[in-house]
């Protein structure tokens, strides 16, 4: 493909509204849906361990119940069109994701502005929505996998934001009052430094017109900035925990340590890093070594999160209970390896086309897009992003892979958390 | 953006679709097999999955570790999987690659290895597999109903197999059901995307022409007989949460009823679902969410419809919220399918059914792999991927009527399994025989 296909500073129209919102178009005709995202910065990173799960429960209420419309309302009108809006909280932000047919953009609008900007958060609606946060961490509490992953975040990132749920825990969300969401929505929920992103079949004009006279008469005097979370210590030797669940067929694991931002220089040389590592082909190295040559696991494979904080890098296995220690060895050598031996260019060759060729794939349906365009935004990647994106990851070479390994990765300071049928340490 | 589909069908019997988009540049190539867990006997559970993986690992011309690089090295993206009726395998490229996609499927068509050693090293893979799903409440509680509903039908067992023939099937068995079942003229290539159909079609026929033709698939013949009663199935494990469902036995995807069931589901139980695959969207207006969820009985509630070939299920399943129980929530669900009976679905809830279906297609539009997907399984189920293209045509014909009457004939309490899975540490106080202590 001609790079000039892809959305770039020629067809993205970038245009900031006077309460500053910054709103990004991108028309697209070949389907006649529109879809739409949005973000504030109203994240769990503000939260303490004692009101875990505040922001994720905010937003979540948001459609509950709006000066215009109930819960049911609002539920009957957009199920009745085939549109779709969902709310929810993360890490720093908070934000929205809507779909409809174009003919139903108008009301997919009034819906996210009711919520987001007039919601009136009812008493039933909290108990209601409380006991299905309720039900959803004791489910949590059972599930192998999210147990050895809320460990692993609590033990990589003591004393730090990250180190907490954003989803709560069974002694938070129960003591959140609806003082306290009401509180955090004055507090957080405003139009400075929001993003909008719009992809579908509808004309930039348009779209500015009514994103304006939408959002335009929006304010918060009162809304305070959300800092980013500090800079995460990394762990020193290896710090394992098991979370023992004897009635579970297999062992989840859950190895690794703090991250790079998405916002670091080399931070692409470190997720092209961890493409070798972990993704390319059959998860890469790791499942190489772990699934294709020791037949260990189904699954075995490894991330970097990136995002606006010291997001983890992370492998992930699911294995038998007996080969949970070699299946963290196994990992911990290939961690080794990469760390230590220059990668062949013949392999950063591979990943790299691996990279620059699969990004189509991810821009062909407007959802796809509107999340791309949002995210480079967010984090201030420049509208020329995926016009240079082939060339900024052939640029890489593999000594920038290897000093990325050697700054991000470590063999023996790591975050190891295991949870099924194992002992308890 | 939608063009039509070319079906033809090449002397050796590949079945093959065509359907150009050409909003991205990206093409899907696709080919289906007509055998899934639907075709396997007791003893050989799990064949059809485990030969999938299997398909992974080489050929001469492809030996594994070559496979496993060349379709990522050129950025696309590919996988497989198995269904009751079917076994898929995908490629989703930058479209001028396309090609090596076709050379590595109709190479694997017929020249698969399947090293012993590989298959031994697979074993444990597929058992890391079925173990990862067995950590999962709900597939405990689906298996057991499965097996419950379908006494005769292969239906009867889980796509990933029993873990006794896991552990026993030969090298042999996955070879001759790899040689047996994967051959043209059991096969449908499906190709959506950013190229030119006279072209594609030449380069299918050079790569694929030439390979013999195979068998048929057999017949399934052991048909489910009527079931005469209400069956139950409990089933005890780790957690706090409680799962409920209620799966109902309904036709397969080509019977008149279906596309009246669809919408009784759509209307019933929300979501936009078109009786495919996929769907989902939020339900939290329906007559469902409303009884058990809106009242705070339930965390969550769906219902579910997938196309078949032959018979299968209807369910309708919710998660019990924290502090309720099975019990309760069974007895509303139990009330509110009485409701529709005394308060039949209206045209207002059809023609929202109606609507967000449209809504649902045209978003299924926007994805090329999406389409390709929906194509073929439109095809290796029904025999005529216009099942798929034609389904809102279909649905626009159902009347109220229709929606009432499959409701009388399927949703009633003989047609039924209902399953508990209830947490080993909450014992629920009302047994649902306990009134009369016969029923199960």
């Amino acid at each position: 493909m001609k790079t000039n296909r892809f959305p770039g500073q020629d067809s993205i129209h970038r245009h900031v509204l006077d309460n500053g919102i910054t709103v990004l178009v991108y028309e697209n005709w070949s389907s006649g849906t529109v879809s739409i995202e949005g973000v504030v910065r109203a994240g769990a990173v503000v939260e303490t361990r004692k009101n875990a799960g505040l922001a994720n429960f905010s937003a979540d209420l948001l459609m509950r119940g709006t000066r215009k419309r109930s819960f049911d309302e609002i539920y009957e009108v957009m199920e009745s069109a085939g549109a779709g809006v969902s709310f929810g909280g993360s890490r720093h932000t908070s934000g929205f994701s809507g779909h409809s047919l174009v003919e139903d953009f108008d009301l997919v609008l009034d819906i996210i502005i009711e919520a987001l900007c007039h919601p009136i958060f009812p008493e039933e609606q909290i108990e209601r929505l409380r006991g299905q946060m309720i039900t959803g961490l004791q489910m949590r509490a059972n599930n192998t996998r999210q147990m050895a992953w809320l460990t692993f975040q609590e033990t990589a990132y003591p004393d730090h934001p990250y180190g907490r749920s954003t989803s709560g825990y069974l002694d938070s969300i129960p003591d959140i009052s609806r003082d306290d969401i009401v509180d955090f929505y004055n507090r957080y929920y405003g139009p400075r430094d929001m993003i909008i992103g719009l992809v579908g079949a509808i004309s930039t004009d348009e779209v500015l017109r009514k994103l304006e006279s939408a959002f335009g008469n929006w304010r918060n005097d009162s809304q305070q900035v959300v800092g980013l979370s500090p800079d995460a210590v990394r762990p020193s030797g290896l710090l394992r925990r098991h979370v023992p669940m004897p009635d579970k067929h297999q062992a989840d694991i859950v190895l690794g340590l703090p991250g790079p931002r998405r916002s670091a220089d080399d931070y692409l040389d470190a997720s092209v890093m961890n493409t070798i590592l972990g993704v390319f082909g059959m998860m890469g190295r790791i499942g190489q070594n772990v699934r294709e040559e020791q037949g260990l696991a189904y699954y075995a494979s490894s991330r970097l999160e990136g995002g606006l904080g010291p997001g983890p890098w992370t492998a992930t296995a699911g294995v038998a209970p007996d080969k949970v220690d070699q299946t963290i060895e196994s990992i911990r050598h290939e961690v080794q390896r990469i760390m230590t031996e220059v990668v062949n260019p013949e392999e950063l060759a591979d990943s790299q086309a691996y990279r620059t060729g699969s990004l189509p794939l991810s821009l062909e349906t407007n959802g796809g897009l509107v999340d791309i365009i949002t995210d480079m935004e967010l984090y201030n990647l420049g509208l020329d992003y995926l016009q240079e994106y082939r060339d900024t990851i052939n640029s890489i070479t593999v000594e920038r892979i290897h000093a990325a390994a050697q700054k991000y990765l470590s063999a023996d300071d790591l975050v190891i958390t295991v949870s099924g049928p194992v002992e308890a340490l | 953006m939608s063009s039509t589909v070319l079906k033809t069908t090449l002397a050796n019997g590949l079945t093959v679709l065509l359907k150009e988009m050409h909003h991205a540049p990206v093409t899907t190539f696709m080919v289906w097999y007509r055998v899934g867990s639907r075709n396997e006997v007791p003893g050989r559970t799990g064949v059809s999955h485990w030969v999938e993986h299997m398909m992974f690992k080489g050929t001469p011309q492809f030996p594994g570790d070559v496979m496993e690089k060349m379709i990522s090295r050129e950025g696309g993206v590919w996988n497989a999987f198995t269904w009751l009726d079917y076994t898929a395998y995908y490629e989703t490229m930058p479209s001028d690659r396309i090609d090596l996609a076709l050379r590595l499927e109709a190479d694997r068509m017929i020249n698969t290895l399947m090293e012993p050693e590989e298959v031994e090293s697979e074993r444990t893979v597929i058992l890391s597999e079925r173990a990862m799903y067995e950590n999962q409440p709900r597939f405990l509680l689906d298996e057991e109903m499965t097996a419950a509903a379908f006494r005769v039908h292969p239906y009867h067992h889980e796509v990933i197999g029993d873990t006794a023939d896991l552990q026993s099937m030969t090298r042999d068995d996955l070879y001759a059901h790899y040689r047996r079942h994967y051959s043209p003229t059991n096969a449908i290539a499906v190709v959506v995307g950013d190229f030119d159909t006279n072209s594609m079609l030449g380069q299918i026929e050079a790569l694929y022409g030439s390979i013999p033709a195979g068998e048929a698939t057999a017949p399934v013949r052991r048909s489910e007989p009527v079931q005469a009663g209400e069956r139950r199935v409990i089933v005890n494990g780790p957690g706090d949460t409680a799962y409920l469902t209620f799966a109902y036995r309904v036709p397969g995807a080509t019977h008149p009823d279906y596309p009246a069931l669809t919408l009784l589901n759509a209307a019933f139980a929300g979501g936009s679902s078109l009786g495919m695959f996929g769907g989902g969207g939020s339900n939290r207006s329906s007559r469902l969410y409303k009884a058990l969820v809106s009242t705070e009985l339930a965390a969550g509630a769906y219902g579910s419809l997938a196309p078949t070939i032959d018979p299968f299920l209807y369910t309708i399943s919710a998660v019990v919220r924290a502090g309720r129980s099975l019990s309760e929530v069974e007895t509303a669900l139990e009330a509110e399918l009485a409701r529709l009976a005394t308060e039949p679905i209206t045209a207002n809830e059809l023609a929202k059914a109606l609507k967000r279906a449209r809504a649902h297609f045209v978003m299924a539009g926007e994805s090329i792999s999406g389409q390709a997907q929906l194509i073929g399984a439109a095809e290796a189920t029904t025999g005529d991927y216009q099942w798929f293209e034609s389904v809102l045509e279909r649905l626009g014909k159902v009347t109220l009527d229709d929606i009432e009457r499959v409701r009388r004939a399927y949703l009633h309490r003989r047609n039924r399994t209902i399953g508990w899975y209830e947490p080993d540490e909450l014992e629920d106080v009302t047994a649902p025989f306990d009134d009369d202590g016969v029923e199960m």
